[in-house]
C-alpha cells in the first residue's frame, strides 16, 4: 500500500505541489484556528488569551448560563421549522415554475432575489414590516381594523416565528433554484411513461422524481443547515436577541461573549460545543456517503 | 564640468533644505479611535479636535459606530502591534486587563503636573489609576440615571410638581396612565432595562445598598429584604411601559417625551442633547430629576481616553498633548456643554452650563453622594451576567426568590 502510494505521488508530482498552498491554508487557517479555539476553551481567558488550564470549568459555567440554554432551544425550534418550510416551499416553487409557465424567467428572478440580499437587510425589512407601530399592524389599524394585532417581533412567545418568517423568505429561493436545476435534468421519457401508466402527477413527483433529485436535495439541506448554524446577522438586525432573551441564538451568544463581554474562554467553549454538535449530525451522513462499502464516493 | 558640479551642489542644498523644512513643519499626528458618531457627540469631539489642531497637533479621526465595535477595534489594533494614538473607553474596568498586560502608556507625568489627585472625584480617580499610576484621561462625568419628564404630559395628568419620592413617582405613573399618556418611556434593550433597574436600586436602596450589592457583592445584602423590595418595585413598573417598547432605541424613547406622548424616562444626561436638538427648554418643556430621595446617590459614569503603549517619541509627545488639551478647563466646559455631561474638574467656570448640569455639579461636589458606576465595581463579564438577569426579570416571569439566587450566583463570579 505504501509503495503504491509513493509511486502515485511521484507520477502526479506537479499536481500535489499545486495543491500545497490550499493544503497549507486548510491546515493552518481552518484546522489550526479550530484547534486554537478548542485550546482556549480550556483556559480562563477573559479579554486576552491566557495560557493556563482550568479543565472543564468553562463548559460547566456554559451549561449553567440560562442564556446559552435558551439559545440552544431557540436554535432547535428555528432549525426544525426553517428546514421544513424552506424545503417544502422551495420544492413547490420549483415544481410550479417547471410547469412551463409563461414569464418563467421573471418568476425565477423574483423568487431568487431575496437570497441575493444580505441577511441584515432581510432582517431589517421584516423588523419594519412586523413592527407594531410602523408596519402591518399600524397600516391595518389605519384602514379601520382597530382590533388588529400582529406584534410578533415584540411578543416573547411569537418572536421566533417572526425570525423564521424572515429566514424562510430569504432562503426558499435558493432551494427553488437548486431543485429546479434538478427537475430540468429529468428525462422527458419518464413523464411520458408515467402518463401511459396513469399515475397522478403528485405521485410521480413524490415517489419517482424527488428520489432522483437526491444530490440536489442533500446539497440544499446542507446549505440551509449552514445558514442555520451561523444565524447571527438576521437576529441582530431583527430583534437583537429580544425581547429579553427570547430570540437569542448560539452564534449571537458566542459573538457577544467574544467582543462585548470580553470572555473569550466562555465563547470558545460555546463554539466548541457547536462544532461537536455539527460533527455529530454530519458524521452519519459522511460515513454512509464515503466510508461504507458500497457507498457512493460523492 | 563646473556647470555639472554646480548643478549637483545646488540640488544637494535644495534637497537638504527641503527635507529640513518638511521636518520642521510636520505636526504631531494623533489617530483617535472613538464611537461618537451621533450629531451631538461628533460636535462635542470636534471641540477636542479643533483645540488639538490649534495647539500644533494633527487630529486624525477614526470614528467607529457602536461602543463595543470601537473598543474591539482599538484592542485588536493594540494586540496586533499597530495601535492608534488614543482610544475611547468608558470609565469602567474595560481597559484594566490591557493595563495588566502592559499594553498602555501611563500618563503620570501629565497627571501629577495638573494635580489630578486633588481635582478628580474619588470614584473617577479609582477607575483611571492602577497601581498608583494614571493610565487613562477622564474627559467627562455622565450620570446614567436621571429621570426626565415632559411638562406638558405631566400637566395633562394633573401632576403639578415633579415627584420627590418613589411613592410619589409610582402615584404619578398611575395618574399618567389614567390620562391616556404612556407613563414610562422605555426602550426594551438590555442596557436600558439595566439602567431602569439601577435607578430603582439607587432610589429604593440608597447608596449603601448599591455599594454593598454591586461593590462588595455581599451575600447578606443580596438576600436582604431591601434588595427584595428593589426587585419587586422594578417588576411593578412593567404595566407602565407601552407594548411597542422592545427593541426601541433610547433616542426614540426620548422622542416620545419630546412629542409629549410619554411622561417619564430614566436615561443618562446625554438625553439632553436630544431635547436641545428639538429646541426644547429646561423648565418649560422638560425637566430633570436627579433622584427620588433627599440623599440620592449620584452615579459617576463617563468616558476616558487610553493611550496604547508606544516607544515612538513623537507619539508619546502627541499623547501627552492630547491629555493636556482634553483636561484643559476651558476646553472641558465647551466639550461638556455639547456632550450633555459635566466636567471632571471642580475648578471650572460653570456659569455657561445649563440648569440640569449645574444641579448635577452641585450634587456631585458632595463626596458622600458620589458612587461609582456598576461597571467600575465588577469585571465586564460579571456585569454582562447581571444585565442578562435583569433583562430576563423584565421580560419573563421570574419569582423574587429565583432572581435573588441568580443575582448571588452571577455576582460571586
Amino acid at each position: 500500500m505504501g509503495a503504491e502510494f509513493i509511486r502515485h505521488v511521484k507520477r502526479n508530482f506537479v499536481a500535489y505541489i499545486a495543491l500545497l498552498p490550499m493544503a497549507a491554508v486548510v491546515i493552518f487557517a481552518y484546522l489550526g484556528t479550530m484547534a486554537w479555539s478548542v485550546r482556549l476553551s480550556f483556559s480562563s481567558s477573559k479579554l486576552l488569551p491566557r495560557n493556563d488550564f482550568v479543565g472543564l470549568n468553562q463548559y460547566v459555567t456554559l451549561f449553567d448560563t440560562s442564556r446559552w440554554l435558551t439559545s440552544l432551544g431557540n436554535l432547535a425550534v428555528i432549525a426544525f421549522f426553517f428546514l421544513l418550510i424552506c424545503f417544502v416551499l422551495g420544492c413547490l416553487l420549483a415544481i410550479f415554475i417547471d410547469q412551463n409557465v409563461r414569464g418563467e424567467s421573471l418568476f425565477r428572478t423574483v423568487f431568487l432575489y431575496p437570497y441575493a440580499m444580505s441577511f441584515v437587510v432581510a432582517g431589517l425589512i421584516w423588523q419594519w414590516i412586523l413592527n407594531p407601530d410602523l408596519g402591518i399592524q399600524a397600516t391595518m389599524r389605519g384602514f379601520g381594523f382597530s382590533g388588529f394585532v400582529l406584534d410578533w417581533v415584540v411578543n416573547p412567545r411569537m418572536v421566533l416565528y417572526a425570525v423564521i418568517l424572515a429566514t424562510v423568505w430569504h432562503g426558499s429561493g435558493l432551494v427553488m433554484a437548486l431543485i429546479l436545476a434538478g427537475l430540468r435534468g429529468i428525462d422527458g421519457e419518464i413523464w411520458r411513461a408515467t402518463r401511459i401508466d396513469g399515475i397522478p402527477a403528485w405521485r410521480v413527483y413524490v415517489s419517482i422524481v424527488l428520489p432522483m433529485l437526491r444530490p440536489m436535495i442533500i446539497t440544499s439541506l446542507v446549505l440551509l443547515s449552514i445558514s442555520i448554524v451561523k444565524m447571527y446577522d438576521v437576529v441582530v438586525a431583527m430583534t437583537n436577541g429580544g425581547p429579553g432573551t427570547a430570540s437569542e441564538v448560539p452564534a449571537k451568544f458566542i459573538m457577544d461573549n467574544l467582543f462585548e463581554r470580553a470572555n473569550i474562554g466562555l465563547a470558545t467553549a460555546a463554539s466548541t460545543v457547536m462544532l461537536i454538535t455539527v460533527l455529530m449530525v454530519m458524521a452519519p451522513v459522511i460515513y454512509s456517503q464515503y466510508f461504507r462499502k458500497g457507498g457512493r464516493a460523492a | 564640468m563646473t556647470a555639472m558640479k554646480q548643478m549637483v551642489a545646488v540640488s544637494a542644498i535644495a534637497l537638504a533644505a527641503a527635507t529640513g523644512i518638511a521636518r520642521a513643519e510636520e505636526p504631531l499626528n494623533a489617530e483617535v479611535i472613538h464611537w461618537w458618531t451621533s450629531g451631538g457627540e461628533s460636535a462635542a469631539i470636534a471641540v477636542f479636535a479643533d483645540a488639538f489642531n490649534a495647539a500644533g497637533g494633527k487630529w486624525v479621526d477614526n470614528a467607529v459606530a457602536g461602543g463595543s465595535a470601537a473598543r474591539s477595534a482599538a484592542i485588536n489594533r493594540i494586540i496586533g502591534g499597530d495601535p492608534s494614538t488614543a482610544a475611547l473607553f468608558n470609565t469602567s474596568r474595560q481597559y484594566h486587563e490591557i493595563i495588566g498586560e502592559g499594553l498602555l502608556n501611563d500618563i503620570d507625568a501629565v497627571a501629577s503636573k495638573n494635580d489630578w489627585d486633588k481635582v478628580l472625584p474619588e470614584p473617577i480617580a479609582n477607575a483611571v489609576k492602577v497601581d498608583g499610576k494614571y493610565y487613562a484621561a477622564p474627559v467627562n462625568i455622565h450620570m446614567p440615571l436621571w429621570i426626565w419628564y415632559s411638562t406638558a404630559a405631566l400637566n395633562k395628568a394633573g401632576i403639578d410638581k415633579p415627584p420627590e419620592t418613589m411613592e410619589q413617582f409610582l402615584a404619578d405613573l398611575d395618574k399618567l396612565k389614567a390620562a391616556g399618556v404612556i407613563p414610562l418611556a422605555l426602550g426594551g434593550q438590555r442596557w436600558q432595562e439595566n439602567s431602569l433597574f439601577s435607578a430603582v436600586l439607587t432610589n429604593v436602596g440608597g447608596a449603601g445598598l448599591w455599594k454593598s450589592v454591586y461593590g462588595d457583592k455581599d451575600e447578606a445584602a443580596i438576600r436582604s429584604p431591601e434588595f427584595r423590595k428593589v426587585i419587586e418595585t422594578f417588576v411593578s413598573l412593567k404595566p407602565y411601559v407601552d407594548a411597542a417598547s422592545p427593541g426601541r432605541n433610547w433616542n426614540d424613547a426620548t422622542a416620545l417625551l419630546i412629542k409629549d406622548e410619554a411622561g417619564f424616562q430614566v436615561m443618562g444626561d446625554w438625553a439632553k442633547g436630544e431635547f436641545k436638538q428639538a429646541s426644547k427648554e429646561i423648565g418649560k418643556d422638560y425637566g430633570c430629576i436627579p433622584g427620588l430621595r433627599p440623599d440620592s446617590p449620584y452615579v459617576l459614569g463617563g468616558d476616558v481616553f487610553v493611550f496604547p503603549k508606544t516607544d515612538n517619541a513623537e507619539q508619546v509627545k502627541a499623547q501627552h498633548l492630547l491629555v493636556e488639551i482634553m483636561t484643559d478647563p476651558a476646553v472641558q466646559v465647551k466639550f461638556n456643554n455639547l456632550k450633555g455631561s459635566i466636567p471632571i474638574r471642580s475648578d471650572v467656570d460653570v456659569s455657561s452650563l445649563d440648569a440640569c448640569a449645574q444641579l448635577g455639579m452641585k450634587i456631585m461636589s458632595d463626596p458622600a453622594r458620589q458612587v461609582p458606576d456598576a461597571s467600575q465595581m465588577m469585571e465586564e463579564y460579571v456585569y454582562g451576567s447581571v444585565q442578562d438577569i435583569v433583562t430576563e426579570l423584565w421580560n419573563t416571569p421570574m419569582t423574587v426568590d429565583q432572581a435573588v439566587d441568580r443575582f448571588e450566583k452571577a455576582l460571586k463570579g
